[in-house]
């Protein structure tokens, strides 16, 4: 049951990343996009992350998609398509290439898995990690800063003169 | 075979390959964007992954991902806005005409 889970979403997703890729149409491929960001979010759940799969669907399905459809509207180049440029055949070249060296390591490598059960839910344990003693308050603290100066970054670049 | 931690990892790897053709060959700014979101979520599905079987009690991996999925939202921010700026310079968004600081 889990193993065609896992197959049929490994089609969606590889379908609908190739579809972005291929597609002509800037606008479908925004939405095969969305369809992607779906898709991994039940990736997710299969690999018993709860929150990161709310968190996939509030950020990327919500967020950035809606951000990158606005963009495609405002820029007002769909007719254009997004074609490809000079530099196509080598680009296959060096997917394929990462690609290649990427699944041997995979393969070869020894994995020293764990048998334990995963842990859920793993809302709890992931607010005590982040927020708790000894944990990634720091880094935490840092990604506000972080998120300021982008937000501001982008203010600044829109701005009307 | 039942399905394993390769099997996310070659998964993973297929997405970020994809990505990188989509970033390297195309010419339209905002699809560019979207492969570079499509290589960071393969990077997330591998951090879990990771997370899920081979330190299942840890989270290290999940949290990992959470920082790298508020980068992405920052990074879609600022990306975005350089590329409507550009636009309003250039009235376009293809990558081959932005060549004002090619030598």
């Amino acid at each position: 049951m889990f193993d065609i889970v896992f197959w049929i979403l490994a089609l969606v997703t590889v379908g609908a990343a190739l579809a972005v890729v291929i597609l002509r149409d800037v606008f479908r491929a925004a939405l095969s996009l969305v369809l992607l960001f779906l898709a991994i979010a039940v990736i997710y759940i299969t690999l018993y992350a709860d929150f990161l799969a709310v968190v996939q669907v509030l950020i990327y399905v919500g967020a950035i998609s809606i951000l990158i459809i606005v963009s495609i509207m405002l820029t007002r180049e769909v007719w254009h398509g997004s074609p490809t440029g000079k530099l196509r055949i080598p680009a296959i070249v060096v997917s394929l290439l990462l690609l290649g060296t990427m699944v041997f390591t995979v393969i070869n490598t020894n994995w020293e898995t764990s048998g334990e059960p995963p842990l859920q839910p793993t809302t709890a344990a992931i607010g005590t990690s982040l927020f708790g003693e000894g944990g990634f308050i720091l880094p935490v603290e840092i990604t506000a800063v972080l998120l300021l100066a982008a937000v501001l970054g982008a203010i600044v670049l829109i701005r009307e003169k | 075979m039942s399905v394993g931690l390769e099997h996310y990892l070659v998964l993973s790897a297929v997405l970020f390959s994809i990505g990188l053709y989509g970033v390297l060959a195309k010419r339209n700014a905002v699809v560019i964007l979207m492969c570079i979101e499509i290589m960071l979520n393969a990077v997330n599905i591998a951090l879990v992954a990771f997370s899920r079987y081979v330190v299942p009690m840890l989270l290290t991996g999940q949290i990992f991902a959470i920082f790298v999925i508020v980068v992405a939202a920052a990074e879609a921010a600022v990306g975005i806005a350089i590329i409507i700026a550009i636009y309003r310079n250039r009235q376009s968004v293809d990558v081959d005409k932005f060549d004002l600081m090619k030598w």
